[in-house]
């Protein structure tokens, strides 16, 4: 039997290609990448960042100073756009502010505060500048406590933090901490901020493209680090809602390596089996899947392997990591709501930069955005230690 | 409201280095002497992972390993462990890893270490458990700062009653290092695990679960054990574990600030 759907009764996105929905869908629309060579403070790393422009300028002030760091103003810029803390404050007076949880997503918090502050330590002590506050900026949880106090809740407050699912896994918390009662409400989201980690992280890795990245690419070479904030108000749909829901969630661990996906994608098909087996839908109905697709060779081909054996090669399928990079930890929400986006306007987004398929591939990835009617749209999101999510969208008429 | 069963407890800090060893004392039948913890192996992980792991990896799965009993975590074996979904809990995840990533991006050459880089996710622990267990069920990991423990504990009740299925919750943190430990402090290492049944019978006790309005949170009597409690996110399980270790009758108030977490606790 299918799980109780969610309606996304209020959704925002801010990502390179700009402040807000319309920002997003119009980029979608034309093609146009919001990469960027690598201009972040001083990092001198040949490769290219999806970048949100401005947030240098913005520090938080006054009774949220204390949250002052690039992530935190990335998630208040995102909060800001598509009327979404209106919608969440009248959420708050429907439910009270104690029944609206908080579930964010994120993999590096504000680690940037901390990388800024050990670059300022005194010399003769070690110690770190006195301005510097752990809790509000570095610490994993400060992105939800900031997320929370913005919108004045009280309720259920925590921070995923599971690498690159992180913000997709905070849908299935959600969910289930609504279905036990928890809260009736859930405010979900997901905000990673560039940093100087995770840039020369993926760079010792090898795993940062010199280039914009090319998912399913035959000539494929890596990824572009991004950020992001997005935001979704989730409540129980009505029968006769015609918003975007949730149908269905699945979650999976590789058990196989803490960095390499498992070459057969064992754990993300599971994560896609889930996902139908909870809306009860067979895969054939699937219009759409927004793949991981980070780009780098090895995660894209065993991404293959996952779909070519849960959905075979006919499913319109394409990485979104052209346009915005991998925002990480924002990766899970900024493609759901791409994905919610693509149901109601009746658009497969291309796999932006991809130029010509990889031979040693199969998934029906779609070079040229194409307009049809779609009902049911999937999106994977998986990550370092093995973990995988899948969300399956549907329109709650389909 | 629903319950959930406490099937089994793993734990590992200063003077409790297991369940089995520390119940007596967290009863009250012994006196707490908080000796630091002994170096802890990695006995679960293949000898290759086992070089480089950190302190907080081995804390996290050693208090595991208690939880789920040692027949069902054997490495590349498929026992029980490998049917459990899980929750990993960290106020702050690997502040060592960390503190190394940070030190190395202020030198010349920026050379972060790749291990280090993919040590220090949040969710290192729940991935490395998931290896040395073959189990390919749904992990999320998670911080609520110092509410930590209680809002894992929500997590991982939502996720047993939503598989239906027995759940592992594990919380853990440890000391971090200098410079962090100026603006942080957290006075020993200390990890919980429980091994959570959405079914309502045996096992050690029977929880019952609920945000609540902010009050007091429950307290300990012995000040070294209470010290533990206010100095560690991990250890805000102690009320509810020497309820446990007790056997009585108890409401155990989890979280400080913000919201509160009430636990109504029945002996088994």
């Amino acid at each position: 039997m299918a799980i109780k759907p969610l309606a996304l009764t209020a959704r925002t996105v801010t990502n390179a290609l700009g402040r807000g929905l319309a920002a997003s869908l119009s980029a979608l629309r034309r093609g146009e990448s919001g990469l960027r060579p690598c201009d972040f403070e001083d990092a001198a790393l040949e490769t290219w960042i999806g970048r949100v422009a401005g947030l240098e300028d913005e520090p938080l002030r006054g009774d949220f100073a204390a949250f002052d760091c690039r992530n935190n103003r990335l998630a208040r810029l995102g909060l800001e756009q598509d009327g979404f803390a209106a919608a969440v404050a009248a959420a708050r007076a429907r439910y009270g502010p104690e029944r609206v949880g908080v579930f964010v997503g994120t993999s590096t918090s504000g680690i940037g505060a901390t990388e800024q502050a050990y670059r300022q330590r005194d010399p003769a002590s070690g110690a770190l500048p006195e301005n510097f506050d752990y809790q509000h900026t570095h610490n994993v949880f400060s992105v939800a406590d900031f997320t929370r106090s913005w919108l004045d809740l009280n309720g259920v407050a925590l921070a995923i933090s599971t690498a690159c699912s992180s913000s997709a896994k905070a849908f299935a918390s959600a969910w289930r901490q609504m279905s036990a009662g928890f809260c009736d409400a859930a405010v979900v989201g997901g905000v990673d901020s560039l940093c100087l980690t995770t840039l020369y992280g993926f760079h010792a890795l090898g795993l940062a493209s010199p280039r914009p990245c090319r998912p399913w690419d035959r000539e494929r070479d890596g990824l572009n680090v991004g950020e992001a904030a997005g935001f979704a108000l989730l409540e129980w749909a009505e029968p006769e809602d015609r918003r975007v829901v949730l149908r269905g969630y699945g979650e999976s661990s590789d058990a196989h390596h803490m960095t390499a996906a498992h070459p057969e994608g064992a754990g993300a098909a599971l994560a896609m089996e889930q996902a139908l087996a909870r809306a009860d839908i067979a895969p054939e109905r699937i219009d759409y899947i927004n793949l991981h697709g980070t780009a780098t060779p090895s995660n894209d081909a065993a991404e293959d392997r996952a779909v070519l054996r849960v959905f075979g090669a006919d499913t319109p399928c394409s990485s979104t990591k052209g346009w915005t990079g991998h925002t990480l930890g924002a990766a899970g929400i900024t493609e759901a709501i791409f994905v919610s986006l693509c149901l109601e306007q009746g658009l497969v987004p291309a796999s932006l930069n991809t130029r010509q398929r990889d031979p040693e591939l199969g998934a029906g990835v779609v070079l040229e955005n194409r307009e049809r009617p779609l009902l049911w749209a999937m999106s994977n999101s998986f990550g370092f230690g093995g973990t995988n999510c899948s969300l399956l969208f549907g329109r709650n008429d389909g | 409201m629903k319950a959930l069963t406490v099937e089994r407890i793993g734990l590992c800090g200063p003077g409790l280095l297991s369940w089995t060893a520390g119940r007596e004392t967290l009863a009250g039948g012994r006196p707490y002497a908080p000796d630091p913890l002994p170096a802890i192996a990695a006995a679960l992980l293949p000898a290759n992972e086992r070089r480089r792991v950190t302190a907080t990896i081995k804390l996290a799965l050693h208090a595991a390993q208690e939880a789920v009993g040692p027949a069902s975590a054997a490495a590349s074996d498929e026992g029980p462990a490998a049917a459990l979904p899980t929750v990993f809990v960290s106020s702050g995840g690997d502040s060592e890893v960390l503190d190394k990533i940070c030190a190395a991006l202020t030198l010349p050459d920026r050379a972060v270490s790749p291990v280090h880089f993919h040590q220090s996710v949040h969710n290192t622990p729940s991935g490395y458990w998931s290896i040395a267990t073959s189990c390919r069920r749904a992990s999320t990991s998670l911080s609520a700062y110092d509410g930590s423990f209680g809002y894992g504990l929500l997590e991982a009740a939502a996720l047993a009653w939503a598989e239906a299925t027995p759940v592992l919750l594990v919380a853990y943190d440890l000391p971090l290092p200098f410079p962090l430990s100026d603006r942080r402090r957290i006075v020993a290492p200390f990890a919980v695990a429980l091994l959570l049944s959405p079914h309502p019978a045996g096992g050690l006790a029977t929880l019952r679960l609920a945000p609540a309005a902010d009050a007091p949170a429950s307290r300990l009597t012995d000040p070294e054990l209470e010290r533990l409690r206010v100095g560690n996110p991990a250890a805000r399980a102690l009320p509810l574990l020497s309820a446990i270790a007790r056997q009585t009758a108890e409401s155990i108030l989890l979280v400080e600030r913000g919201r509160g977490i009430r636990v109504e606790v029945e002996p088994a």
